[in-house]
C-alpha cells in the first residue's frame, strides 16, 4: 500500500500536541454549562413563581430566556465543540495546531463574546431574533473569531502528517463553513446606534431567513460538530473502530445536503408560501435516513462490547447521548408533518423536543468527553468512577423529569386550545385556564432541571479532584512520518478520495456549494416578494410612537412568550379574532423589521390584540398582570412607568426604516418626534380621563400605542373601499 | 443592497429550471457516491477507520 511505503521511506518527525487550549476550553464548557443551566433553572422556576425575577427588569423572563439559550448553545456547547475539535484534530492530523497564537485569540475572543452576551442580553440589547439575539458589534466579533478558528483549523489540516482525512474532520469542516454562511446571512442588519439595529429583512422574508438560520444552527452547531466528536470519541472510548466507515461517508454527504432545506418546518401553517412549507416537510422527513444512519453507526460500534457499557460511565453517557440523538431526530421529522405540527407548534412539546437534544445529545456527549479527557490531560485516573455513575443516573433521571412533564403539558394545552362546545364556542375561551392547568408540569420540569444541574455539580467536583490528583501535561509528545512532497496518488485510486479525502480546501468549497445551493433555492424566491407576499393596500407603516413601542416590545423579549401569528384554524380565529375571524396574512408583516411571530405561546397570541381592550386595561395589566388576569404568570413591568421612550433616536429610527424600504417620506424624518408626541398626548389624555395620571413621555404610552395597532390595519378594508367610491 | 440582488435574480431568464438542474446534479452525485462507497477498497477503508485508534502519544511526559 502506498501509505506504508511512504512511511518506510521517510524519517519520523517528533512533535508535541497542544493540551493547554484543550484544557481551557474544557474548563470553559464546564463553567458555562453550570451558568447556562442555572439560568435555565431560574427561568423554569419563573413559570411557577413569576416573582422569581426579583422585581428587576434585568432578570425578567423575556430577557433571561435568551440568556439561557445563548449560554447553553454558544457558551456550553460552543466551548465543548472547540475542546473536542482541538483535541481530536491534532491527533487525527498527527500535528500540533497550526498556531498557538491563533488558538489563544480564539479561546479568549470567544470568552469575551460570551461576556458581552451575558451583559447585553439582561440589559435588553437584543435584535429580537431567536438564537441570534446578539447585537451587531457582537455579531461582527463572532464573525472575526470564527474566521480565526477557521484559519487555525485549515492550516492544521494542511500541515497534517496523515494523508487521509478521517470523517470527523469532514464534519468539522462542514460546521465551520455552514455556520459562517448562516451567521452572516441572518445577521444582515442596519445599525442605528451602538448596540441597536434593525433586521435587513422584513416579515415573511425575515421569518424564513431566521428559521433557515435557526434550524441550521441546530444542524451545524449542535449536530454536525457533535457527530464529528461522536465519530472520534466512541471509537476512542470503546477501543474499536466505527461500525461502518462506508456508512459514515454517506451519512456525511446526505446529512449536510438535506439538513439545509428543512428550515421552513418551523413555519408550517404560518403566513408563508405553501411551496416553501411543503419543501420544508419533504426534506425534514428525508432527514430520518441520514440521522438514523449516523445514530446506528455510533451504537453498532459497541456491538459485542455491551459488557463494557455496564462498567464504564463514559460509554453509558455516550450510549444515552446517541440514543437521545436518535429519538430527537425521529421526533423532528414527525413534528414537521403538518397534522402533527398543528398540535405541537407553540406548545411545550417543542421545549421537550429540544431538551432531549440539548440535555441528552449535547449534554451527555460533552460529559463523556470531559470524563475521558480530563484524566488523560492530567495523566491520572478519574477520581471516582462511582461518582461518575451517580452523575449518569441523576442526569438521566433529570432528562426524564424534564421531558415527560413537558410532553404532557404540550399535549394538554394544545388539546385545550382546540376544544369546542357543541354550540361552536371554545370550552376554554380564557387562555389562562390552559396555562393554570399545566403549572404542576412546570414545577416538575423545574425539578428535572434541578436534578440534571446537580449531576453537573457532582461531575465538576469529580473532575476538580481528578485534576488535583494528577499533573497537567501542557503538551503530549508524538511521532509520525511527514507526508511526502510531490506525492502522486496511484492511478487506480478512487475519485472520491482524490477529490475530497485528501483535499481539505476542495472539501470546504464543495460543502459550501452543497449547503449554498440548498439555502439559496429556499431563500431566493422570497426575495421576489411581490409574487410571494400579496400586498394588502390598507397595511401602513407604524407611526413613530408605535415604532418606539415595538422596540420596547422587542427589548423586553415579549416574543419569548407571545406569538404574533394566528394560524388558519377555526380554534385560533375564534379565540383571537372572534368578530372578523381573520387569520394572519403574509401581507400584514411587510414593515416588520424584525418579524415577531414568536415560537412559543406561554401567553396568548397578540396579533389581533389591537383594539381588543381599552388603553386603561393595558395600563393596569402591564403594571400588575394579575389585576386584569387573576392567576397570570406574566411578571409585572413597573419600570415602563418610570422610563422614557426614546425621543432622541426617533428620527434615526425612521431614517433607518426608510433605508430598509418602508415608505416614509423624507420630510417625515424631521416630523417624527412631533408626530409621536401628539399621539402620545392623545393616549395620555385618554388615560387621564380614566383617572390614570401618566406622562405622555413614559414607555408604557409607546407600548400601548404599539399593542393597540397590532393586526388592525387589515380591518380598514371597508374604510378604503368607501374612500375609493 | 438586497434590492440589487433581488433585481438581478428577477431578471435571470428561466430561473424556474434551476431547481430541476440542482435535483439532477444531486441525484447524480449521490448515485456516484453510493457506487464509490460500495466499491471502495476494503484495506483503505479499514486504515482510515482505524486512524482514531492509532493516535496515542508515544509517551506522556511534562515538557
Amino acid at each position: 500500500m502506498s501509505d506504508n511505503n511512504e512511511q518506510l521511506s521517510a524519517g519520523k518527525d517528533t512533535f508535541y500536541y497542544d493540551n493547554v487550549t484543550v484544557r481551557n476550553f474544557l474548563v470553559a464548557t464546564t463553567i458555562f454549562g453550570i451558568i447556562g443551566m442555572t439560568v435555565g433553572l431560574l427561568v423554569a422556576i419563573q413559570f411557577v413563581f413569576p416573582e422569581a425575577n426579583f422585581g428587576m427588569q434585568y432578570t425578567t423572563f423575556g430577557r433571561v430566556r435568551p440568556l439561557h439559550t445563548n449560554a447553553v448553545i454558544f457558551a456550553f456547547v460552543g466551548n465543548g465543540i472547540f475542546a473536542g475539535v482541538y483535541y481530536s484534530l491534532q491527533r487525527l492530523c498527527k500535528t500540533r495546531m497550526y498556531s498557538d497564537f491563533l488558538s489563544r485569540i480564539h479561546f479568549w475572543g470567544w470568552q469575551l463574546i460570551i461576556l458581552a452576551a451575558a451583559i447585553s442580553l439582561p440589559l435588553g440589547l437584543t435584535t429580537g431574533k431567536e438564537y441570534a439575539e446578539l447585537e451587531w458589534p457582537i455579531d461582527i466579533a463572532i464573525a472575526l473569531i470564527w474566521v480565526v478558528f477557521g484559519v487555525n483549523l485549515f492550516m492544521t489540516i494542511i500541515k497534517r502528517r496523515e494523508r487521509h482525512l478521517y470523517v470527523a474532520i469532514w464534519f468539522y469542516i462542514a460546521t465551520f463553513v455552514t455556520v459562517a454562511m448562516l451567521h452572516i446571512v441572518n445577521s444582515f442588519e442596519l445599525p442605528i446606534a451602538f448596540m441597536k439595529s434593525y433586521s435587513w429583512y422584513a416579515g415573511v422574508q425575515d421569518a424564513l431567513v431566521q428559521w433557515w438560520y435557526g434550524h441550521n444552527a441546530v444542524a451545524f452547531f449542535l449536530t454536525t460538530p457533535y457527530l464529528g466528536l461522536m465519530y472520534y470519541f466512541i471509537p476512542k472510548a470503546s477501543g474499536r473502530p466505527i461500525y461502518s466507515y462506508r456508512l459514515s461517508i454517506i451519512h456525511f454527504w446526505a446529512l449536510i445536503f438535506i439538513y439545509i432545506w428543512a428550515g421552513p418546518h418551523h413555519l408550517l401553517y404560518n403566513a408563508l408560501p405553501d411551496w416553501a412549507q411543503s419543501l420544508g416537510v419533504v426534506f425534514s422527513v428525508m432527514l430520518i435516513a441520514p440521522s438514523w444512519g449516523g445514530m446506528l453507526n455510533g451504537l453498532l460500534t459497541l456491538r459485542g462490547a455491551w459488557d463494557q457499557v455496564r462498567e464504564d460511565a463514559i460509554l453509558k453517557f455516550l450510549v444515552v447521548a446517541v440514543t437521545c440523538y436518535g429519538m430527537a431526530t425521529f421526533e423532528g421529522p414527525m413534528m414537521s408533518l403538518k397534522s402533527v405540527n398543528a398540535i405541537a407548534h407553540f406548545t411545550d412539546w417543542i421545549i421537550a423536543h429540544v431538551h432531549i437534544g440539548g440535555l441528552g445529545w449535547n449534554g451527555f456527549l460533552t460529559f463523556a468527553m470531559l470524563y475521558y479527557l480530563i484524566p488523560k490531560l492530567y495523566n491520572t485516573q478519574l477520581f471516582s468512577k462511582k461518582l461518575a455513575n451517580t452523575h449518569f443516573w441523576i442526569g438521566t433521571l433529570g432528562i426524564i423529569f424534564y421531558a415527560v412533564p413537558m410532553y404532557w403539558a404540550g399535549f394538554t394545552q394544545s388539546l385545550m386550545w382546540k376544544q369546542f362546545n357543541p354550540d361552536g364556542t371554545l370550552v376554554y375561551s380564557n387562555f389562562l385556564e390552559t396555562v393554570s392547568q399545566i403549572i404542576p408540569m412546570y414545577a416538575l420540569r423545574a425539578f428535572g432541571g434541578l436534578l440534571y444541574l446537580s449531576g453537573v455539580f457532582v461531575m465538576a467536583y469529580n473532575l476538580v479532584k481528578t485534576a488535583r490528583a494528577g499533573s497537567f501535561q501542557s503538551q503530549s509528545k508524538a511521532e509520525a512520518a511527514p507526508l511526502l512532497k510531490g506525492y502522486q496518488p496511484d492511478a487506480n485510486e478512487h475519485w472520491h478520495r482524490k477529490i475530497f479525502e485528501w483535499k481539505p480546501v476542495r472539501m470546504l468549497v464543495w460543502s459550501l456549494i452543497l449547503v449554498g445551493i440548498g439555502g439559496a433555492i429556499e431563500i431566493i424566491p422570497t426575495f421576489l416578494v411581490q409574487s410571494n407576499v400579496p400586498t394588502i393596500s390598507t397595511v401602513k407603516p407604524y407611526t413613530p410612537l408605535e415604532l418606539n413601542g415595538r422596540d420596547i416590545y422587542i427589548r423586553e423579549g415579549c416574543y419569548t412568550c407571545h406569538s404574533q401569528m394566528i394560524r388558519p384554524f377555526r380554534s385560533e380565529v375564534v379565540r383571537y379574532d372572534p368578530n372578523d375571524l381573520e387569520y394572519s396574512k403574509a401581507g400584514e408583516y411587510v414593515y416588520d423589521h424584525p418579524f415577531q411571530w414568536g415560537s412559543k405561546r406561554t401567553g396568548p397570541d397578540l396579533h389581533r390584540v389591537g383594539g381588543k381592550y381599552p388603553d386603561s386595561w393595558h395600563y393596569y395589566h402591564m403594571l400588575e398582570p394579575t389585576s386584569m388576569s387573576p392567576g397570570s404568570i406574566m411578571p409585572p413591568y413597573p419600570w415602563l412607568y418610570k422610563q422614557y421612550w426614546d425621543k432622541a433616536r426617533t428620527p434615526d429610527k425612521i431614517a433607518a426604516m426608510r433605508t430598509l424600504g418602508v415608505p416614509y417620506s423624507e420630510a417625515f424624518v424631521d416630523e417624527a418626534v412631533s408626530d409621536a408626541e401628539v399621539q402620545a398626548q392623545t393616549i395620555a389624555d385618554g388615560l387621564n380621563k380614566d383617572g390614570l395620571a401618566v406622562s405622555p413621555d413614559k414607555e408604557i404610552v409607546a407600548l400601548i400605542a404599539y399593542l393597540q395597532r397590532l393586526g388592525t390595519d387589515i380591518k380598514n378594508v371597508e374604510e378604503v373601499a368607501v374612500k375609493e367610491k | 443592497m438586497l434590492k440589487f440582488i433581488k433585481h438581478h435574480l428577477e431578471t435571470i431568464a428561466g430561473i424556474e429550471v434551476f431547481p430541476l438542474i440542482s435535483l439532477i446534479l444531486f441525484f447524480v452525485f449521490f448515485v456516484a457516491l453510493t457506487l464509490y462507497v460500495f466499491r471502495a477498497d476494503r484495506k483503505v477503508i479499514k486504515h482510515i477507520a482505524a486512524i482514531p485508534l492509532n493516535d496515542e502519544p508515544i509517551e506522556d511526559e511534562e515538557n
